[in-house]
Order: structure tokens, then sequence, then C-alpha cells
């Protein structure tokens, strides 16, 4: 199919956020996935927060791999510059492009056959590198570009359309992320906005390696009522651990709310979030604790959403690099030649 | 007794008589700490003036197998190997046998006798200088450490006395060598003394070849090729480095880290102007510096065969999304792991047309030192001017060995050259930016960085194809006219690459015929030995070195201006051979192939050999086809 414009009718009641700059601005061209895939929905989301708390689109860098999921970066923020890269390479090219510039926003979008199979390895790795970036999985339980095959994250007895049943044991992409060091870890729900919204602005706001793994349903290939990954399994086992509120930098909080029931985390970049107690004692700060939870809530057959883990002092990758402050491609020939006459002593070392 | 045995035949033995033009093999075992005094004793021959080129034959091994170091010694400035050896200093049990075969009638071994050799060893064409190291290391020193290590200083030290090397300038290397670590000179001295005293005292000194001092090495360096690439990366401007430890690339970003942390650290702040990552592979190596190059940093990778072959998706995305980035292929004998320490010229063809569907990409080839680090910084100027993957084609022989070449030269005030880059005020100008739109007819389009203006000038970059505004298309005319746009931009290339080095005198052999060498890389430190040889022979050869690819209109013209042409490589199948006849017009009549392929590099005598052998029977058919068109 070819670049279709998305048709632009001029609305005076869109309301405009601090940059001035509505959801109009930050659109992208038109979808070109299923009708009713998760996908599309992880895209408004993405769109809504990105609005909601006045991120400049040309600060962005969207980045994807291949398949459904990764196409979407095509969708959202015109404005930002994207990279639709290779099959699991994402987080490699994501890894350089941050190494060059850490000043811009970094956002990946993949899929779980994206970054659970082919790119497994490297997913692992940039969560070990700590790369300050917002990381989606839009996990469906299966291939959907190549058409319906079981993926890593399927869980075993999961049964797609063409009634294949999943026999090996899943991968886990949220508690993966935890162990190995990623220092935000959500899980959500394609379906659930307002969970979905405050996290993708959580994880943006959030310094270090940020991932959510959203439950995003494949309605043609993987949607049936055997599927873990289905919309029904999910709205029926779906269970959020707190649920969460973002308030942007200079916003005021307006909502209060009743004391004990609340955890207020401030982020950052000055950025706050809310989490409020749905009644499991769940403390996101502490790493075993979120991982007995997503643990025990699966021996359930429940899904345990919202933000699982988070740590604010964890250093990132520049930090540990000990990067200039200016970003690295702003950097001259007068900043990074050391010139002829050091040259010339390097050559005595060479007599 | 092998002194006496020395002495015996001596009346029998012509022994060879040359002053600063020899060949010095060491044959040690791995990990015997032997490296760092065979490199004392070249770079001692290189500081009194005479060129010297040494080649490491090493293992695939920490320790325990054979290594050989050897050390071409040529006042006429050969600095490619050449066949056979005058002195062997034979101190591995394991190799002896064929290391004493390999030395010349009238040569000479020089060996630790504080065992004696067995009488299979005794050749009675050769000199044998045997000293007593193992006796006179266990005399002098006390840590078993030392015992061992001192042994590689004592032969050095002895040779010092064959050889005529001038002490002082030992002792200096020692003192350099251990700078910041003083209380080691000493007794490093003492054991340079320990073998010149043995020497001096049991041998008539020095031998009838020697070493004198002369002038050759004025303003000449003596450096490997990844430590000079290395340099290139830093003084071009790299500031981002992926990689995966893969020998012999490896040594390629432990240079530029290492010069990094001299200078790369910003004075005021203490923090560095550069990133490395030691990636988990090469797939990921190549996608970070992808990844940086589209967003505006020069990076690079530095990889062998093994990671070329993993890299090939990325490459074919780099090349159609028009993504600058630089690649150092250090070549290694292949296929798989092959001979991982050997040296070859064996990825000419995967690299030229490296990744799947219609790509070519932009090879470098250095021939020297001096040349790996002018390339580095070239081959940055060229990925950004031409927006597409650079690959500089070293090899082991090259990387991994110290070679003599011009002292390294920058010209301060050059500007770092990025290419067409749009910045925020161009764009605020701009009517309507499209990424991929052929603006100036050279076939390259203007880029952005991600995060420049407000509203113009982003774009989606993707492998799938595109039409000049970035935007996904499966128009296949709109595809193909992508296609026919990057195929254009490569003749632009020709434009911004080193040019062919060419002697070219056009001047006709006795036969009638004119005849020509053409060659690249490593190969060509064996060609002017060769053309000497050759036109005492009566033969003359015009020479063509390759430096780039796609090539220059000018190898096209000396393939049309001569009747047979020799192509030198180092590898079995022609690689470059085949590359011309697919580039260029061209056909097996003219174009001949000497290869060589065993992993050590090609020789003089191997190349005169074979264009002589080739030339009789040519020479013969030309003369034949000549007659009956007559
Ligand atoms: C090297 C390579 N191998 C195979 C493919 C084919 N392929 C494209 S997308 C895909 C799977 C995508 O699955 P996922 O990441 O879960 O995305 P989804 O379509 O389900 O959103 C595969 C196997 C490819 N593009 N590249
Ligand atoms: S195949 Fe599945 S994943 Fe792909 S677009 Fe359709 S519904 Fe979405
Ligand atoms: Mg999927």
């Amino acid at each position: 199919m070819t670049y279709i414009r998305k048709p632009k009718f001029a609305n005076p009641h869109i309301r405009s956020n601090d940059l001035g700059l509505t959801h109009r601005d930050y659109e992208g061209s038109l979808t070109t996935l299923c009708g009713g895939c998760g996908h599309d929905s992880i895209s408004a989301a993405i769109i809504q927060a990105a609005v909601g708390m006045s991120l400049p689109p040309h600060r962005v860098a969207k980045l994807s791999g291949i398949g459904c999921s990764s196409k979407i970066p095509a969708y959202f923020l015109s404005r930002s510059h994207g990279f639709n890269s290779v099959h699991g390479r994402m987080p490699s090219v994501a890894t350089g492009a941050n190494m060059a510039n850490k000043e811009l926003y970094f956002l990946g979008v993949s899929g779980d056959g994206d970054s659970a199979s082919i790119g497994l390895g490297q997913f692992c790795h940039i969560v070990r590198r700590r790369i300050n970036m917002l990381y989606i999985v839009a996990n469906n339980g299966t291939y959907g570009l190549t058409k319906g095959q079981l993926s890593a994250t399927a869980d075993p007895g999961s049964r797609t359309k063409s009634g294949e049943e999943s026999q090996y044991d899943n991968i886990d992409m949220a508690t993966l992320a935890i162990e190995l060091g990623a220092s935000f870890v959500a899980r959500s729900f394609s379906g659930d906005k307002s969970q979905l919204v405050p996290l993708i602005q959580a994880g943006l706001s959030h310094k270090g390696f940020a991932f959510i793994d959203v439950i995003s349903p494949c309605v043609t290939f993987n949607n049936t009522d055997f599927s873990t990954h289905g919309y029904k399994n999910t709205w029926e086992n779906y269970q959020a651990l707190s649920s969460i509120d973002y308030v942007p930098m200079r916003k005021e909080i307006t909502t209060s709310y009743g004391a004990g029931e609340d955890k207020e985390i401030t982020l950052h970049d000055g950025s706050v979030i809310h989490l409020h107690k749905t009644g499991s004692d769940y403390r996101p700060e502490d790493r075993d604790n979120a991982l007995s939870h997503i643990s025990d809530y699966r021996k359930k057959g429940k899904i345990a959403t919202g933000l699982l883990y988070i740590n604010q002092d964890q250093a990132d990758f520049h930090e540990l690099n000990d990067s200039v402050d200016k970003p690295l491609n702003t950097l001259a020939s007068s900043d990074l030649c050391p010139g002829n006459e050091v040259l010339q002593s390097i050559n005595e070392t060479f007599r | 007794m092998p002194e006496a045995i020395a002495t015996s035949n001596a009346s029998r033995i012509t022994p060879i008589t040359r002053v600063n033009d020899f060949v010095v093999k060491f044959a040690n075992v791995n990990g015997s700490g032997s490296a760092s005094a065979n490199n004392m004793f070249a770079k001692a021959v290189f500081r009194m003036g005479i060129p010297v080129s040494p080649h490491n034959i090493f293992p695939s091994n920490i320790q325990g197998l054979p290594t050989w170091y050897e050390v071409r010694i040529s006042e006429a400035g050969y600095l490619g190997r050449r066949d056979g050896v005058d002195l062997m200093v034979a101190m591995n049990e394991q190799t002896i046998r064929n290391d004493i075969d390999s030395v010349l009638p009238g040569g000479y071994v020089l060996y630790d006798n504080s065992k004696p050799l067995g009488p299979h060893l005794l050749r009675d064409d050769i000199n044998y200088l045997g000293i007593p190291i193992k006796d006179i290391c266990l005399k002098e020193f006390e840590k078993p450490t030392q015992r061992q290590l001192f042994k590689n200083i004592v032969y050095v030290g002895a040779l010092a006395a064959f050889l005529e090397i001038d002490f002082q300038v030992l002792t200096d290397l020692v003192g350099d060598q251990f700078r910041g670590k003083e209380r080691l000179i000493p007794p490093n001295i003492h054991a340079l003394e320990l073998g010149h005293q043995y020497a001096s005292n049991n041998f008539k000194c020095p031998l009838q070849i020697r070493l004198k001092h002369c002038r050759k090495t004025d303003n000449k360096i003596l450096i490997d090729g990844n430590t000079a690439v290395a340099l290139g990366c830093v003084y071009g401007g790299a500031t981002v480095a992926a990689w995966y430890p893969l020998t012999p690339s490896t040594s390629v970003v432990d240079a530029f880290g290492k010069y990094c942390k001299r200078l790369r650290i910003d004075p005021g702040s203490g923090k560095r102007k550069y990133a490395i990552v030691q990636a988990e592979d090469e797939l990921a190596a190549i996608g970070i510096t992808v990844g940086a190059g589209w967003n505006g940093a020069r990076a690079f990778t530095a990889t062998s065969g093994p990671g070329i072959s993993l890299m090939q998706e990325f490459l074919g995305l780099a090349y159609f999304a028009e993504v600058p980035i630089v690649i150092f292929d250090i070549q290694r004998a292949g296929p798989s792991t092959g001979m991982p320490t050997r040296t070859q010229q064996s990825d000419i063809l995967s690299c030229a047309y490296a990744s799947h569907g219609d790509t070519k990409q932009v090879l470098l080839f250095p021939a020297s030192p001096g040349e790996c680090f002018d390339f580095a910084i070239e081959a940055f100027d060229i990925a950004d001017n031409l927006q597409t993957p650079v690959i500089v084609m070293s090899d082991l022989e090259l990387g991994m060995n110290e070679q003599m070449c011009d002292a390294l030269q920058w010209t301060d005030g050059r500007e770092y050259d990025r290419g067409k880059v749009l910045s925020e005020a161009q764009l605020e100008e701009l009517g309507e930016f499209a990424r991929y739109r052929d603006v100036d007819g050279d076939g390259i389009g203007y880029r952005t960085y991600p995060g420049t203006h407000p509203e113009k000038g982003s774009y989606f970059t993707r492998g799938s194809s595109h039409d000049d505004r970035a935007a996904y298309t499966e128009d296949g005319n709109v595809y193909a006219g992508v296609m026919d746009r990057i195929a254009r931009k490569f003749n632009t290339a020709v434009g911004f690459l080193p040019l062919p080095e060419q002697i070219d005198t056009e001047q006709e052999n006795s036969s009638g015929l004119k005849l020509g060498l053409l060659f690249y890389g490593t190969t060509t430190s064996a060609i002017q030995e060769s053309l000497d040889s050759l036109e005492r022979q009566g033969y003359h050869f015009d020479t063509l070195r390759i430096r780039a690819f796609p090539f220059h209109e000018s190898v096209q013209q000396f393939i049309d201006c001569h009747d047979r042409i020799y192509v030198i490589e180092q590898n079995r199948d022609a690689q470059m051979k085949s590359l011309l006849k697919i580039e260029c017009d061209a056909s097996n009549r003219k174009l001949a192939s000497i290869l060589n392929y065993n992993g050590v590099l090609i020789t003089a005598q191997h190349i005169e050999r074979s264009v002589l052998e080739d030339l009789a029977t040519f020479e013969q058919t030309a003369a034949n086809t000549l007659s009956s068109r007559a």
C-alpha cells in the first residue's frame, strides 16, 4: 500500500498543550494494520501521552524492528525522526542513536517476535547497558506479520487461530527486564488506556531504561478464546497491582488522595506519579517483591499489570560512560582532533 | 660439540656475506615472553637507520604452540617477506628440525646448547652458534620467571655481538620499554650483556652477515596498521565505536580506547568525548554504528571475515537507507574460523557486494600503516559525503605487524566534511524537505539529524521501499527510481575516493608486449623487489595499485593499454580479478592471476616465478597469433 496522507480537518475546539500543539501535531500517517489490532491502540496511547506531557515531538527519536508492531512508529509523531530498522535489532540501533545524542527522548517499539526471539540477545544487552529510553513491546503472543506463528511469549497451552498449541515454556519479558537490571518495568494492556497512557508518560520521564510489556491482541491470528494473549483472556485475568496517575512537571496537583492509599514518586524530570493501592501490599521499589508478585499472579492464571518495578538511583549509560555534557554528535573537529603537534609527539613513540 | 662442528665444517661452508640485507627468524614457544625481546631486536635495527620489516607468524593459542617472528632487514628498502632464512634463532624444540631445515646454505642457527643438539639436527652446510642460554640464566637469576624471561634477552644480547648491533641503542630501548618500572632496567641490561659476552668470547664476532648504521629511517616510524587506524579514527573525529572481539581486528578498538583516554578527555570536566561499547556480537556492533551514524555521530566498528558475514543484513539497510558508517575489515584466512591468525585478502567479493539484493559497497585498500591512518580519516569524510557505508580493507599482515612508513601527518585547520546535512536555519529557509530527492543531480540527497527543527526535516528511515520523501511505497517504478539514483551515487563516489597509484610508462618489452602488474593492500610490499628483479632480467612492467572500489576509470584504461596484466592477490579464488571482470571490460586473456593463500605474506620471489612461468607460454601464444594474423 502506498503512502496515504491523512485528511486534515481543522477543528478549532481541539485543545492545545503547553507547547501550543494539539493532538493533530502528534499524529502520524494512516495506519495499515487490521481493524481492531491492539497495536493501533498503543499508537493512540502514545499520542495521548505525548500531547498530555507536552513532549516536543521533534525531540523524540522513535525506533523499531520489523513486524506489525514495529510499523507503528509511522502512525504517531510525524514530526519525530523515525527508524524502522531490521528484525530484532532495534536495541542496537537505539543504543547507537542514544550514544550519539543523549539529549533526545528515545522511544522504541517492538514486538514479541522481534524482542523475545530473533532479538532476545539484543534486548538483554540493551537492558544491561541501561540506555535511557522507553522500550515498548507490543506483545500478542504471535508473529502477526508472518501470519500467525506462535511466539516465545505464548504461554504453554495457549492456542492460535489455526489451532497450533504452544508447548514450550514462555519468556516473560517483564521478569526478564527486571532480572537484567531495567530500572522501570511495567506491564499493561492496549485496551486499558487509563493505565497505559500514564505508564508511557512515566516511562518517558524516567531516567534510565524503561520497559513496558503491553499485551496487544492480534485480532487476525491470535484472538481465540484459547489464547492467553486475546482480548477475552486479558480482560478476564488482568489485575493491576496499583493504579497510576502521571502529573507532568510544572502542573499543579489537583486531585487529593486518602492517606495511606497513595504513593507519590517524583521522577527525574520533575514530573510526579501517584500510585494508588488496589488492595495488595505492593512495593514497586523492591525487586524481589516485584518478581514474586509476577510469578504468584501467573500461577493463579492472572496477569499482574501496572508499574511493577522502579529504581531511580541507577546510573544510565552516559553516566557510566562519563560522557561529556554536550551530545557527541555536536562535537566539532576543534573538540575532537588533537592536532598535528600532538601527532608528532605520538610519532616519537614509534621510533 | 656444536662449536667444534661449526669450526670443523667451517672450511666447507661458504658463509653468507651480507651487510644490512638478510632475514633473521625467531622460532619461539607462544607465551614464553619472546615477543617483546624479538620486538626489541627489530626496533634496534630500525634505530640504527636500517629499513626493517618484522612479521609475526603466530598460532591461535595463548600458550604452548609454536610462534615465529621473521625480520627482514633491507637497506634497499624491500619490506616484503623474502624466501629463506639467513639466521635462525631456534628456541622451540617442537619445531627445531623444520626451523633448521629452512636456513639457507651458508646461514646460521643460534640455539641453546645447554643440551646438545641431536645428530639429526646437524647440517654440514650451515653454521651453528650454540649459547648455553638456559645454564646462563640458571646461574645468574634467582626467580623461575626471570630465568624463563631473560632467556629471550640473552639471545638478543648474543645477536648484538653477532650482528654488531649498537649496544647503546639496545640499552636505550630497554630504558624506553621500562620507563616507570626502572627497577627492571638493570637486570635486562645484565641479561643483554651476558649474551653479548658469551658470543664475543666464544665466536668470531661479528659474523659475515651484519648490520651497519645508515640513514634510511629518518622521518620514518615503525607502527602497526591497527594502531594507525585507531589514530585515524581519533583524528577523523569518530566518537562512537562498537565492536566484538575478533582477531586480528581487536587491537583497533583497544588502541582507539587507549588514545581516547589520553586525547579525548574534556580538560574542564574530565569527561569523555567518546563512547565505546563492546557489543554482544557483530550484529549489534554494526547496529550501534548504524544508529549512531544515523543520529549524526561519526561511528565505526572493526571486525574480520566472520564478523563481516554477520553484518550483511545491516550493510544492506545502511546502503538502502543511506546511513554513513565506517567498518574496518582486518582480513584473515577463511572460510569459517579458517586460519584465524594468518593473513589473507579474501573478503573482497563479500564486501564489495555485501548484503542481499542489489548492493554495492565503497571499499578502501590501504597498503601501509600511513595509509591506514589517512584512509581512516578519509573514510569518515567519504561516508558522510556519500551517505553510505565505507569498508576499509586491511588485513592481519598490515594490522598486526609493525611496518615502516612515513611519520603520520595531520593538517591543522582541516575541518571534518560532514556532507549534505541541513541545519535548523537551512531547514527554516527551505520549502519542502525530501530526504531522498536528488536535488543536485549527483545521486545524493540532503539529510537531517533528529531534533534539528521543530516542524521541518523529520523523516522516516526504513529498509523497506520508499519514495523520495522517505514514505513507504510499493510502487515498483518508484522503487526502481530510487535504486537507479543510488546507482548514480556510486558514479559520484569515484570522485571522492583515493585514486589508483599508477606507474605507467607504456614501455614495450622486447617481445612487443606491454605488461602490467596490478595489486592492492599488502601485496604491495613485494612489488618493488619484483620489479627490480624482473627489470634485471630484461622485463619491464607498468604498475597499478588499486586503492578504492568502485574503480576509477584509469583502471579500465590500464587494462586497455596492456597486453598482459598480472593481478596479484592473497586469496584462492582471484577475487579482485573477478571484481575487475564484473566491473570493467576485461577478459581472462588479458588478466592473469598471481595468487598466494597459505596465510603468510606473498614474496617477491613467488611473484617473479609466477610471472616468468606465465610469460613463457603467453609470449609464445602471442607470437603465434601475430604470425598467423600476418
Ligand atoms: C531476518 C528476518 N527474518 C524473518 C523476517 C520475517 N518476519 C517479519 S516480522 C516477523 C515476526 C514479527 O513478529 P512480532 O515481532 O511479534 O510482530 P507482530 O507482527 O506480531 O506485531 C518475522 C518473522 C524478517 N523480516 N527478517
Ligand atoms: S496481523 Fe495481527 S498484529 Fe498484524 S496488524 Fe493484523 S491484527 Fe495486528
Ligand atoms: Mg507479535
